[in-house]
């Protein structure tokens, strides 16, 4: 097993396997979202208290979920970066932080359009939105910091060290908001989000997150053929690559 | 025993740049004093906004002094020479921003009863103001040491390094200006004070590695 | 089944969720597309300053 590990690690390996599977994963990714948005948009029942308002739902869970699994993602490529000195990982956390970044903008905007019509203002300090808003800043932190060195490579090792103090404090982060927020405000039920939901309106969320999954895979991988390529560009491999049309 | 004198030398390099020490003790005292400017001289509303006032105040006067942190050793190659001596780097760290706290972080908590008055604060709450203080303004500092070893190789790190360590201070601003407010009604305070000092418990220990960490990864580049 | 106007409607509550479709669609198109478009381009300026083989610069 480990020598796929190894042979994974290889940029001019990983990038030429990328860029066979990008195309799959793109396509499977829209086929899938497109299954999703027609169950959860056309056939799911309206909620009983939020009637047709509760779609919002359908890509404000799933980009909430994916913008906490990148920054997952991102913690165990710092990890594996720092331990076994592998520039891939590195290139594999600078290609998902804009990615998990634009899922958690994406969470924000939707669940304030989502409140709007529930709670009847555009933000509401409920304690998922909060925790999600300071993933944001973290997000923001990371980039600033990867991009903030003329050397690449002390700009990955600093990030990778910050997003692993980042995932340490993010369960506390959370917790903190979580108790901040049922001190100051009941816990505003976002419909939907419990298992208890009907079966109709589950399923497609599923579809979605599947879908979600799929777009981030197919397109962190684009990313980190970018982020490979910027690195690696003195490389003898990198000069095959441009030789060949 | 190596360790006392680096101790030493610490305290005595921050006693030579006394005015080091005056500028976050002033930034905490301006800021406090802008709010009833800002919002109204009322004492009911000050009360109540005294707790936040003084912890977001202390934050950020904590945060304005740990750019130059590691500055001058990166720069005149001290940090090299701890690199290289078998003193471990973690507890080094470890040392310097304590060292720091004491010279930034307690002239805050010694000062604030005085900026709470300003605020009306009620005096029977003093003593659970300077205690959740006390807690919190350490980890500040930990944290803002992680931030300044991440960023002690750029030149102009001050501006990036509160964009980096904000977000994680939120937990102790949280369980900090709580503890402040519930002692403020006179209700009981344990809890937001035992979650803070488990939070300073985590920092003591994690923290130096991730400052080393960070060392390190600055020194090689 | 829902009529199409049902569908667009959303219940009254249209207003709120497409441009929450629209501001994901926006957001998921700029992230699929613009990794490609930067790999294109970084790969050009790479070619246009590597010597062509053959070519002394």
């Amino acid at each position: 097993m480990f020598t796929w590990f190894h042979k994974l690690a290889s940029p001019p390996y990983f990038y030429l396997l990328a860029e066979r599977l990008v195309p799959w994963f793109a396509w499977a990714s829209l086929l899938i979202i497109l299954a999703g948005l027609y169950g959860g948009l056309w056939l799911a029942p309206p909620d009983y208290q939020q009637g047709d308002g509760f779609r919002i739902i359908y890509i404000h869970v799933p980009s909430a979920w994916m913008s906490m699994f990148a920054y997952a993602v991102m913690a165990v490529a710092a990890a594996i970066g720092l331990i076994w000195r592998m520039k891939l990982a590195h290139a594999v956390s600078a290609a998902a932080a804009p990615l998990g970044a634009s899922f958690a903008f994406l969470a924000l905007v939707t669940g304030s359009l989502w409140g709007k019509p529930m709670w009847g203002t555009y933000w509401v300090w409920d304690a998922r939105l909060t925790s999600e808003l300071i993933l944001l800043f973290l997000y923001v932190g990371y980039i600033a910091l990867n991009q903030a060195f003329e050397d690449q490579r002390t700009g990955d090792r600093a990030s990778a060290i910050l997003t692993l103090v980042g995932s340490v404090n993010l369960p506390i982060i959370h917790y903190s908001v979580q108790w901040w927020n049922t001190l100051h405000q009941g816990p505003t039920v976002f419909v939907g989000t419990g298992s208890d939901i009907a079966p109709g309106m589950l399923v497609p969320l599923l579809v979605m997150i599947a879908g979600f999954m799929l777009y981030f895979a197919a397109f962190v991988m684009k990313r980190i053929q970018v982020e490979v390529l910027r690195r690696e560009r003195n490389t003898n491999w990198v000069q095959e690559l441009i030789d060949k049309p | 025993m190596k360790l006392a004198a680096l101790v030493r030398r610490d305290l005595l390099l921050a006693y030579r740049r006394r005015g080091d020490v005056a500028t976050p003790v002033i930034f905490f005292v301006m800021v406090t004093a802008l709010f009833p400017l800002a919002l109204s001289p009322e004492p009911a509303l000050l009360r109540t906004l005294a707790p936040g006032v003084i912890w977001v105040a202390a934050l950020l006067a904590g945060l304005i002094g740990q750019g130059s942190l590691f500055k001058s050793d990166y720069e005149d190659g001290t940090l090299e020479q701890l690199l290289l001596s078998p003193v471990s780097l973690e507890l080094v760290a470890l040392l310097r921003v304590l060292t720091h706290w004491l010279v930034t972080g307690l002239p805050l908590v010694i000062l604030s009863p005085l900026m709470a008055m300003l605020l009306f604060y009620p005096a029977s709450a003093m003593g659970m103001l300077i205690a959740s203080l006390l807690l919190g303004t350490p980890v500040l500092s930990l944290l803002g040491a992680v931030g300044a070893a991440l960023t002690v190789g750029l030149r102009r790190s001050g501006l990036l390094l509160p964009i980096l360590i904000l977000p994680l201070t939120v937990p102790v601003l949280i369980f900090g200006a709580r503890a402040t407010a519930l002692a403020s009604q006179g209700e009981p305070v344990a809890a937001p004070l035992y979650l803070l000092a488990a939070m300073l418990v985590l920092a003591l220990t994690l923290a130096p590695f991730a400052i080393a960490a960070g060392l390190r990864v600055s020194l090689e580049s | 089944m829902k009529s199409w106007h049902e569908f667009i409607s959303m219940g009254g509550y249209a207003a709120f969720v497409w441009p929450a479709y629209g501001i994901a669609l926006v957001v998921l198109a700029v992230n699929a597309l613009l990794p490609g478009r930067r790999q294109r381009q970084l790969l050009r300026e790479l070619r246009q300053r590597a010597p062509r083989p053959g070519q002394t610069p």
